[in-house]
């Protein structure tokens, strides 16, 4: 008699169902990792690439032609250039077309006549290259028309440079430039102190608003629904209306403590160091209170009535009953929200970009890659930033996934 | 701690602190209601906050407290005490009104507040700590209107403002009725001259388009991490989490590179093939938790039936999954509305813009404040709508769907 065993092997059931299931995911797998892996494993690349923004144009060949003269002495001039002034480009080439009813008397080095196509080849030529043909020509119409039929020929140049992207030459200078400059720890400091006072204060104030909601009574849904305003708006209108309201000079906040006599003259709360910094964080905890106050909302309110009530024939005041009992019970979600929080505040750009535009000691790390790359016009430096923002976001991770999957939940 | 809880110290202190809170916020409100000079006096809130305490304390009649305080309250204003000072020009309606705002809003709370401090001598800890928290409660309702309003207001009032009125005074947020449509001067200009409903057009259909595209990609995806046993389902689950992690600031400098590269910069095309990117990590979150919560048994039942898996998913899980749709939906809507990083670097042609990008082109010292505000109201107004009307649906995904921002 045999005995039964369970199959060690996945059965064919199995094994159509895991193929199901990689065709259902194939369409998400393939657009997410060309929208997201592929830039990111770019931008490691570039981080280690001179590149500046003027570079992302590729090298060019301008070639530029006129009709002009000197008394009765007519002359085609052809202006060719390289548009980069410091990268060599090879095959450097340009054909044009000779309109009818002009000659050319004179046919310079390196280029041909053939019918009525003239063209000219360079080869290979260093960055900054610059060239003017002069060639006489007699003309059978009047200057203006034969100006005219010139023009309406178009040129076809060509040439290639090589990329800076795609070359073999590569620096740590970006790396260098990132962590060597004075601004380094002013950056790290700033995003630090945002990240962490805003998570926290986030979280509290949206404790403090879930208890307060957490009972029902007339109005409750409205004033959930108000609370939740911050969030929900789109942030460039609620960041330019913090400027308009902040404004040194029309802004209500400064007349209305100017009207009440606690300051003299208007302070620039968005301009000033360490205030900035400070006005950020505050905008920031304004914003996100409301998404911690529902997902604590919605945590309270799934905590056991029982409890309290036996809490309560035990004696237990208003204070005990919310220090052991709903803080133990809110613990998971208050841990998982501030590692999520902390992830998302750190990765931050919008609000700051838009409110003070990363000045007065308000760069963060987000920030400082659009600087970087835009302001100063260096793409691998910003690249370089970036990359240290992942890195540190690994580590987060990291510890984030270690913890969530004891904690479940969300 | 024993020394403080006494019924007189408790109801004084409370009573202060309440009159000094409200004395500052009716002042504020009358301030930007009517432009008018009304300060909060330390002084005056300071005595009526202790009278008022004490009257709660002692009286414990629900409409003689009422009266006496709304009366003597709004009689303070007139004498010397008086815990908010007009100037000259305010006018007697104004000093009454906001006189009785004032009375109203300490006798009501104050009288609650003190419900279970019924004795001036030693109280219990849980009448000191009732009354503490009641307090708290207050505070905090004034506290989080007023910090959630004050820039809604100002946005929309300002909106409706000239600009001569604006920097003659930037308290005055009263509304001059007198000047009829010529009120909304400033969104009839964006209208005309700023070609803000294009904008809206242009916002509205690539919202939408993300929507779909998220949806069709993030449903078959979901419900396999949701139903199907396959290996590699954790690490998939994870992988989704850490990307829902990477910034995008990161991705959009090699985005923004690339579509140099390739001519999809200034297209409205490039913006619809990445935004639905940014939302399919969250959508595939949401949907995969709530799929997870399905009975299986209704599906099992229909592959006994000799339904297929994916007729399963038409048939079965969908129709019983639209509440979730909807909120994930309404969700992706909202990311993709709001949206200002990659629209602002993408886009360099105003008639491509999308509505945020095109209220980040009125943020110039040349185009009058008026018309920036009336910009973030038009941003604002249909997102509100939306969330006002299906909020139901709105708090299920923010709550679902976790904690991008």
């Amino acid at each position: 008699m045999t005995v039964a065993t369970p199959p060690k092997t996945r059965g064919a059931l199995a094994r159509r169902e895991a193929r199901l299931a990689w065709g259902l995911l194939l369409p998400t797998i393939t657009i997410v990792s060309l929208v997201i892996i592929l830039p990111l494993i770019a931008i490691f690349w570039i981080s280690v690439k001179p590149v500046g923004l003027a570079d992302l144009r590729p090298v060019a060949p301008i070639v530029k032609e006129n009709l002009r003269n000197s008394g009765d002495q007519f002359r085609i001039e052809y202006r060719i250039r390289n548009s980069s002034q410091d990268k060599a480009m090879q095959g450097m080439k340009f054909t044009d077309i000779i309109p009818e009813g002009i000659t050319l008397n004179e046919i310079p080095e390196k280029c041909a006549l053939n019918g009525q196509q003239f063209s000219c080849d360079f080869g290979d030529v260093d960055g900054g290259f610059s060239e003017r043909l002069k060639i006489p020509v007699t003309i059978i119409a009047d200057k203006t028309t034969s100006k005219a039929a010139i023009r309406a020929t178009s040129i076809a140049a060509s040439g290639s440079g090589e990329s800076i992207l795609t070359n073999d030459e590569f620096t740590l200078d970006n790396f260098r430039a990132v962590f060597d400059s004075s601004e380094f720890m002013a950056v790290l400091w700033a995003t630090i102190f945002y990240t962490v006072v805003g998570t926290i204060g986030a979280l509290l104030v949206g404790l403090f608003a879930a208890m307060l909601l957490n009972k029902s009574f007339k109005g409750q849904g409205i004033l959930r629904g108000l609370y939740l305003f911050p969030y929900v708006s789109p942030i460039i209108a609620v960041a330019f209306t913090w400027v308009a309201l902040f404004d040194p000079f029309s802004g209500s906040v400064n007349a209305l403590l100017i009207q009440m006599g606690n300051i003299t003259t208007p302070i620039n709360f968005f301009g000033e160091r360490p205030l900035a910094l400070i006005m950020v964080t505050i905008f920031e905890i304004w914003r996100y209170f409301p998404l911690s106050f529902l997902f604590i909302l919605a945590r309270m309110q799934s905590i056991d009535t029982d409890m309290y009530e036996a809490a309560d024939m035990d004696g237990a005041s208003p204070f005990q009953k919310f220090w052991y009992l709903s803080v133990p019970q809110l613990l998971g979600i208050l841990s998982v929200l501030f590692l999520l929080r902390f992830i998302w505040t750190f990765n931050k750009f919008d609000d700051i970009f838009l409110l003070t535009g990363g000045n007065a000691g308000t760069r963060t790390l987000t920030v400082n890659v659009y600087e970087q790359a835009f302001a100063v016009s260096n793409i691998g430096a910003g690249s370089a930033v970036a990359v240290v923002i992942f890195a540190t976001l690994l580590l987060f991770s990291f510890v984030f996934l270690r913890y969530i999957s004891q904690e479940e939940g969300l | 701690m024993n020394a403080l809880r006494q019924g007189l110290l408790t109801s004084s202190a409370i009573g202060i602190l309440w009159a000094i809170i409200i004395a500052v916020t009716v002042a504020v409100a009358m301030s930007f209601s009517t432009g008018l000079s009304f300060l909060p006096s330390m002084f005056g809130a300071l005595i009526l906050g202790l009278v008022f305490g004490l009257i709660a304390l002692f009286v414990k009649n629900r409409v003689l407290v009422y009266v006496v305080i709304i009366v003597l309250g709004t009689l303070s204003l007139f004498t010397p005490i008086s815990p908010i000072r007009v100037s000259e020009d305010v006018s007697l309606v104004q000093q009454v009104i906001c006189g009785l705002i004032f009375a109203a809003s300490m006798a009501l709370p104050l009288h609650n507040m003190m419900q279970e401090v019924t004795t001036p001598s030693a109280l219990t800890r849980h009448a000191f700590e009732d009354a503490v928290i009641r307090f708290l409660t207050g505070f905090g309702y004034v506290f989080f209107t007023a910090i959630v309003l004050i820039p809604f207001y100002v946005m929309v009032m300002t909106s409706l403002k000239s600009q001569q009125a604006l920097m003659q005074n930037p308290l005055d947020f009263s509304i001059d009725f007198s000047r009829g449509w010529d009120l909304f001067r400033s969104y009839i200009e964006l209208f005309e001259q700023f070609n803000f409903g294009s904008y809206l057009w242009t916002s509205f259909y690539v919202s939408v388009l993300t929507v779909i595209i998220t949806l069709i990609f993030s449903v078959p995806g979901a419900y396999a991490v949701a139903r199907l046993n396959f290996k590699g389902r954790a690490a998939f689950s994870r992988g989704i989490l850490l990307i829902y992690m990477v910034p995008m600031i990161v991705l959009a400098l090699p985005i923004y590179i690339g579509y140099s590269m390739v001519g999809l910069r200034n297209t409205i095309t490039g913006l619809i093939l990445i935004y639905p990117v940014t939302t399919i990590p969250v959508a595939l979150y949401m949907l995969q938790g709530y799929f997870r919560g399905l009975p299986a048994e209704v599906e099992e039942a229909g592959l006994m039936d000799g339904l297929t898996r994916l007729q399963v998913i038409m048939k079965i899980t969908l129709p019983l999954s639209l509440p979730a749709m909807v909120s994930v939906s309404l969700y992706v809507f909202m990311i993709a509305w709001n949206e200002f990083l990659l629209a602002f670097m993408l886009l360099d042609d105003p008639s491509k813009f999308t509505l945020t990008r095109g209220v980040t082109m009125l943020n110039s010292s040349e185009i009058p404040r008026q018309h920036l505000m009336a910009g973030a109201v038009i941003a604002t107004v249909p997102i509100m709508a939306l969330f006002l009307g299906l909020e139901r649906f709105m708090t299920k995904g923010l709550t679902a769907g976790s904690v991008k921002g």
